[in-house]
């Protein structure tokens, strides 16, 4: 064998190394130098580079134990990657099963549309109709649960889990069902709004197949939420061109059944696509290159700039007017830490080296920016409620910055130390999984324990 | 780890974490000398399939033992070198601790019944 045919070999080799995708780039590059280390020894004690090839080969083990290994140690790496599924997964799974119950979801929210449309008390409105005022609270209760049943029936969930996750829904809808809100309360929005998310929890613990201490299974949740959310967005991208579409080319000749038409199509289609997104997810996640991290690579550097820009521009004093924090911005700001935040935890969730790296640097300027930001809300929100004193949105917002300003102090703290490299990714992931909890807990305490306190005003 | 030699596989994967930090507790090294001091102190009794120390290296990476930097080697090739942390040090402490109890409490009992050597 001369150079060029060892070469060949070497190239070949580490081709085949890297099919299972388990070993990146840096690691082919550390066991292509382990293999040349070997062949050079082995020669050097007498064997031609014919035999050292194979015997260095052969030391380092077969490719598909070896591939299994680093599969075994980088299972976040298998997320993107060709992996076949479990066979018990594999039928579980079948488009008929989900199917099945993305109709359910939508014939639920049917049943109760028409329910909520004939009831005696149409005080409340959605989708352009007047409904009874349970119908739009309850609305993710008709949803979720269905995506959390199915995850648990895909994930053959354990009794114990199952019965607990049953408990947490069925007391949530009792608690909301038998609270006397005032329609269109501050109370009543915020349940409606925070529901859905506390609901997601749920979903994201069946996801987990019940095992919800795992910090993997966690940042597999993570991961989840935010491919399920671009899918979603694809698909309801699709309804509403097929909407608009039927608008423009039915309108004309029936306009009549168009009411109809968006009553029935529009809901279900709503309901229904959740269940498919999660699936295509899960079915799609062994073949397509998993996007959130792409995105979030792209829009992590874009946001530092911009919440940099802000951070300084509402610090100087002479651009803030006296109105410059009124209470539409500051839904904004919320809105804004929301998606910093969602960023940074897709940022970790997608990390593919454990080093620290530029987009760690960027990410720890978004990060101090957003925290800077977040003192100013929560200087802005504590004078709200000096002069104006507090209402449940008000405490609301409050909780929310405060849980939100923790979560970013940590993430940068962590980000410092890795960037400082006195800490590892993991610390930041762990940070980041541990904190899941305190989200939920914030939720629970705006859906059940503000709506009393506040008289349900 | 996959066992040539002598020791049961199940005992070298034991071994195996202890081996790395204490070898790289001697000063910074890289994979392919790691896996020579292992043959060289155990006369080449203790083997594993070489490939298999990199997934465990990058475990120990992860949990905060080591620290890794990219070298070049003296032949000019790319090469990545591992560093014990304190954590690591730690680690390593509390596992000597383990095998020198597992040790002893083997050792006083077979000391007396077993030969060591076979009969």
């Amino acid at each position: 064998m001369d150079t060029t045919n060892l070469e060949e070999s070497i190239a070949q080799w580490r081709t085949a190394v890297m099919r299972g995708r388990s070993v990146d780039q840096a690691d082919a590059d550390e066991l292509e130098s382990h293999l040349r280390e070997q062949i050079s020894d082995l020669e050097a004690s007498g064997l031609s580079t014919d035999e050292a090839f194979p015997i260095a080969v052969r030391r380092l083990g077969k490719v598909d134990e070896l591939t299994a290994e680093f599969a075994r140690e980088h299972g976040d790496r298998m997320w993107k990657q060709l992996v076949t599924p479990k066979p018990d997964e594999g039928t579980r799974l079948s488009v008929p099963t989900m199917l099945a119950f993305a109709v359910l979801a939508a014939v639920l929210v049917q049943v109760a549309r028409l329910a909520a449309t004939h009831s005696g008390d149409p005080s409340a409105e959605l989708f352009g109709d007047q409904v009874a005022p349970w119908f739009p609270r309850n609305l993710s209760f008709l949803v979720l649960p269905v995506l959390a049943g199915y995850f648990a029936l895909v994930r053959r969930i354990p009794r114990t889990p199952a019965i607990a996750l049953v408990a947490v829904g069925a007391v949530l809808a009792l608690v909301l069902n038998l609270y006397p809100f005032e329609i269109g309360s501050s109370t009543d929005q915020l349940v409606w709004l925070h529901l859905p998310v506390a609901l997601w929890f749920v979903v994201g613990a069946a996801y987990a197949g019940g095992d919800v201490r795992s910090p993997t299974k966690r940042m597999d949740v993570v991961r989840f939420t935010g491919e399920w959310a671009i899918y979603y967005a694809l698909i309801a991208l699709g309804g509403a061109v097929l909407m608009g579409l039927t608008l423009a080319i039915l309108g004309p000749i029936a306009p009549e059944v168009m009411d109809d038409v968006f009553a029935w199509v529009l809901p279900s289609g709503i309901a229904g696509a959740v269940v498919v997104a999660a699936w295509l997810v899960e079915a799609k996640k062994s073949v397509v290159e998993n996007l959130a991290p792409v995105l979030t690579a792209i829009f992590t550097p874009l946001f530092a700039v911009m919440l940099v820009v802000a951070a300084v521009g509402y610090s100087i004093p002479g651009i803030r007017e006296d109105r410059a924090f009124d209470r539409d911005l500051l839904v904004v700001f919320d809105v804004l830490l929301l998606v910093v935040l969602g960023l940074v935890v897709y940022g970790i969730s997608a990390r593919s080296s454990r080093t620290a790296g530029a987009m760690d640097v960027i990410r720890l300027i978004a990060v101090v920016a957003a925290i800077v930001l977040d003192i100013l809300v929560l200087v802005a929100m504590f004078a709200r409620v000096g002069d104006l004193g507090f209402t449940a949105n008000r405490v609301a917002a409050l909780g929310l910055n405060l849980v939100l300003l923790v979560n970013l102090l940590g993430t940068a703290w962590f980000t410092g130390l890795l960037l400082a490299r006195r800490g590892t990714s993991a610390q930041l992931e762990r940070w980041q999984t541990g904190y899941l909890p305190v989200f939920a807990a914030w939720l629970l305490v705006v859906i059940v324990v503000l709506p009393p306190v506040f008289a349900f005003a | 780890m996959l066992l040539r030699v002598n020791i049961d596989k199940d005992l070298v994967a034991a071994m195996a974490t202890p081996l790395v930090l204490a070898i790289l507790a001697e000063g910074t090294s890289y994979g392919y000398a790691i896996l020579k001091r292992v043959r060289d102190a155990s006369a080449g009794e203790v083997q594993w399939t070489d490939g298999m120390l990199y997934p465990l290296l990058h475990r120990l990476e992860r949990l905060g033992y080591l620290l890794t930097e990219w070298g070049v080697s003296d032949e000019g090739r790319r090469r990545r070198y591992y560093r014990i942390t304190p954590a690591g040090q730690a680690q390593l402490a509390d596992q000597r601790r383990q095998w020198e109890t597992a040790n002893r409490t083997l050792g006083g009992i077979w000391g007396r019944t077993v030969p060591a050597m076979g009969i």
